[in-house]
């Protein structure tokens, strides 16, 4: 009898493994792909030298009016001219929200900066209380600290909210609300009381089926005609009410999509253990799905933050509605360009966070190993 | 092998089918199964697949629901009572094919749930449950493991210590090891055998006729939907009586 003894482990061949053999396989792996690897350099090269030029090397950045961005022979900008973003910044921020009051939109994005610190960090302590803490009790001190009228507070009437600030709470009220309605929705539609279903499916099937602006519409113009007289409901509450709506139907499928990933047999075993449909959801098949859904949940969140802007046409002044009107400001002329690149760099900063936030969860999440 | 039981046990009856009968749609899957299950009693079903043994044991704890015919668990009748339902799987405890251990959770875990949420145990008290019922399955070292880092015959003794942390009256067996690799059967099979000498009431839907041989008070054998022969191990395998049952001994059994 033969004895099985294993082959040694081999080195890898040379230029396959390291920085230059990721060069090879990725860009120079034939002719062609090193010619479109030149071409791709050249173009982002003269992008990024663009940009460099325009918005750094000869831009401008302090200052207060236009003034200070200097213009060559032919009345030109030199440059960009960040001074516009650096003046009208805090406009930009917190809308039209009086100045006096600022104090409190700052108290409240400074605790909600701590609580999402702390959620996200890992190793925090007590991060269970923390979750109760910003889930149900920040929401209150948010409100007072931004509508006021309570403990002390001038009353700030949410026409006079704007900005940035308003497109933060339009994004994460909506986010917060709409994930467990879309939950409750999914799991009506999968249930087997027929009553229960077709709600949830004559919810999702409509919300689902009108746009956004439409909806927004509804609820700003519409609404109001069919109540009586007096009671007015505030527009911003309106809306957002309007955005739950839409986007819990939208969450709805996402999650149900996520629940029929899960074997009949995880279903199975929680019964056979004897626990309740509530317990069975909650604790075995929810939390596999949610994992799943991950990569879904964020996509919508993203297009969520992003249609909050959408509210402009029932005239409230989110981040970009405010940026709008900012630029057809005659004392400044021709500063659309840095406007929305400002914009657009707010929006992408939060919806990378997120993006990034929801790849480290998922390999977190990841113990199945399969 | 000890079958000698107190007489109280022996005549109590642990499960009570009386004419069962179920539809798929159209599909008449079981027909008239009657079936008495004493405390103690070991029982295998074997039968070529589509026969209606998985149904028949996912009937008793109504993982499928039965639409003629009565089942009584431990003196609990089978209704669409839903408080019915949850104390009959208390009492039931089940093991998978594909063992169904909860992914997401360490092995200790998938062991305390039933405990913590269903029989309302402190952690603490939970935890010795699964520990002393893990050695029992010869795998305590993996307790903080994951089911996917576990091989196959370590999850299925996982799911078998996880069914017995409820302290069941009644152990089902569904095909617990058709889908493991065939080094690690014995494993699993050991463990059950371990199981029937403590007197667990099992009822083994199985191809393992040597498992049969050794454990079972009485072999059934199913076909269609029906029951076509129920004997003692020995009677069933050295004489059995229906033409159809032959057939099905002679084609597992000539390997």
């Amino acid at each position: 009898m033969s004895e099985f003894k294993p082959l040694p482990d081999l080195p890898p061949p040379p230029n396959t493994v390291g920085a230059i053999g990721w060069l090879r396989t990725n860009l120079f792996s034939n002719w062609l792909n090193t010619i479109l690897t030149l071409i791709a350099i050249y173009y982002i090269g003269q992008a990024i030298f663009w940009f460099v030029d325009w918005g750094i090397i000869n831009a401008s950045f302090s200052g207060s009016t236009k003034d200070d961005c200097p213009l060559n022979a032919e009345g030109e900008k030199l440059g960009a001219c960040w001074v516009f973003i650096n003046a009208r910044f805090d406009q930009f921020i917190y809308g039209f929200y009086p100045d006096s009051e600022i104090w409190r939109i700052n108290l409240m994005l400074g605790i909600f900066t701590l609580c999402i610190a702390g959620l996200v960090i890992e190793g925090t302590p007590k991060k269970n209380w923390l979750a109760v803490f910003t889930l149900f009790i920040f929401p209150i001190i948010a409100f007072y600290l931004l509508h006021g009228g309570r403990f002390g507070l001038d009353t700030v009437d949410t026409h006079k909210w704007g900005g940035f600030t308003l497109t933060l709470v339009l994004a994460v009220v909506g986010i917060v609300a709409s994930l467990p309605i879309g939950i409750l929705l999914a799991l009506g539609r999968r249930s087997e009381m027929p009553i229960i279903r077709s709600i949830s499916i004559v919810y999702i099937e409509f919300w689902r089926g009108v746009p956004l602006i439409t909806v927004l519409f509804m609820a700003s113009v519409m609404l109001p005609l069919f109540m009586t007289a007096g009671t007015e409901t505030d527009k911003l509450a309106r809306a957002l009410i309007g955005i739950i709506m839409f986007q819990s139907a939208y969450m709805a499928e996402v999650v149900r999509g996520g629940l029929q990933a899960i074997p009949k047999g995880q279903y199975e075993a929680a019964q056979a253990l004897g626990l309740s449909y509530w317990k069975m959801m909650g604790l075995i098949v929810l939390p596999q799905a949610l994992k799943l859904m991950i990569p879904g949940i964020v996509n919508t969140f993203i297009a969520l933050f992003k249609d909050t802007s959408l509210v402009l046409i029932i005239g409230l002044f989110d981040l970009l509605a405010i940026m709008q009107s900012a630029i057809t400001d005659p004392n400044w002329p021709r500063v659309s360009v840095e406007g929305y690149l400002f914009v657009a760099f707010m929006f992408w900063a939060f919806c990378f966070g997120m993006s990034r936030y929801s790849q480290a969860l998922e390999r977190k999440l990841n113990t199945s190993y399969r | 092998m000890t079958t000698e039981k107190t007489a109280a046990d022996a005549h109590k009856v642990m499960i009570q089918l009386k004419n069962v009968n179920k539809w798929y749609g159209s599909f008449h899957v079981l027909k008239d199964i009657n079936l008495e299950v004493m405390k103690g009693e070991r029982i295998v079903i074997c039968g070529p697949s589509g026969s209606g043994k998985s149904t028949t044991i996912r009937c008793i704890n109504r993982l499928e629901e039965h639409q003629a015919g009565d089942i009584v668990v431990n003196g609990i009748p089978l209704t669409n009572d839903l408080k019915n339902i949850d104390s009959v799987r208390r009492e039931v405890g089940m093991v998978f094919q594909h063992f169904n251990l909860f992914p997401h959770l360490t092995v200790l875990q998938n062991c305390t749930l039933g405990p913590i949420w269903v029989r309302k145990k402190p952690q603490k008290e939970a935890e010795e449950i699964a520990m002393k019922y893990l050695e029992r399955v010869k795998i305590p070292n993996q307790a903080l493991k994951y089911p996917g880092q576990l091989s196959g015959g370590q999850q299925q003794r996982v799911a078998i210590a996880r069914s017995l942390c409820m302290s069941p009256e009644v152990m089902l067996f569904d095909e617990p090891t058709s889908a493991l690799d065939p080094e690690m059967i014995k494993e699993v099979l050991d463990t059950m055998i371990q199981l029937a000498e403590s007197g667990m009431t099992m009822i083994c839907v199985t191809h393992e006729m040597g498992f049969a041989k050794t454990v079972a008070n009485r072999v059934i054998f199913m076909d269609e939907g029906q029951i076509v022969e129920e004997d003692e191990p020995h009677a069933f395998f050295n004489n059995p009586q229906n033409e159809r049952t032959k057939l099905f001994l002679s084609q597992i059994l000539q390997h």
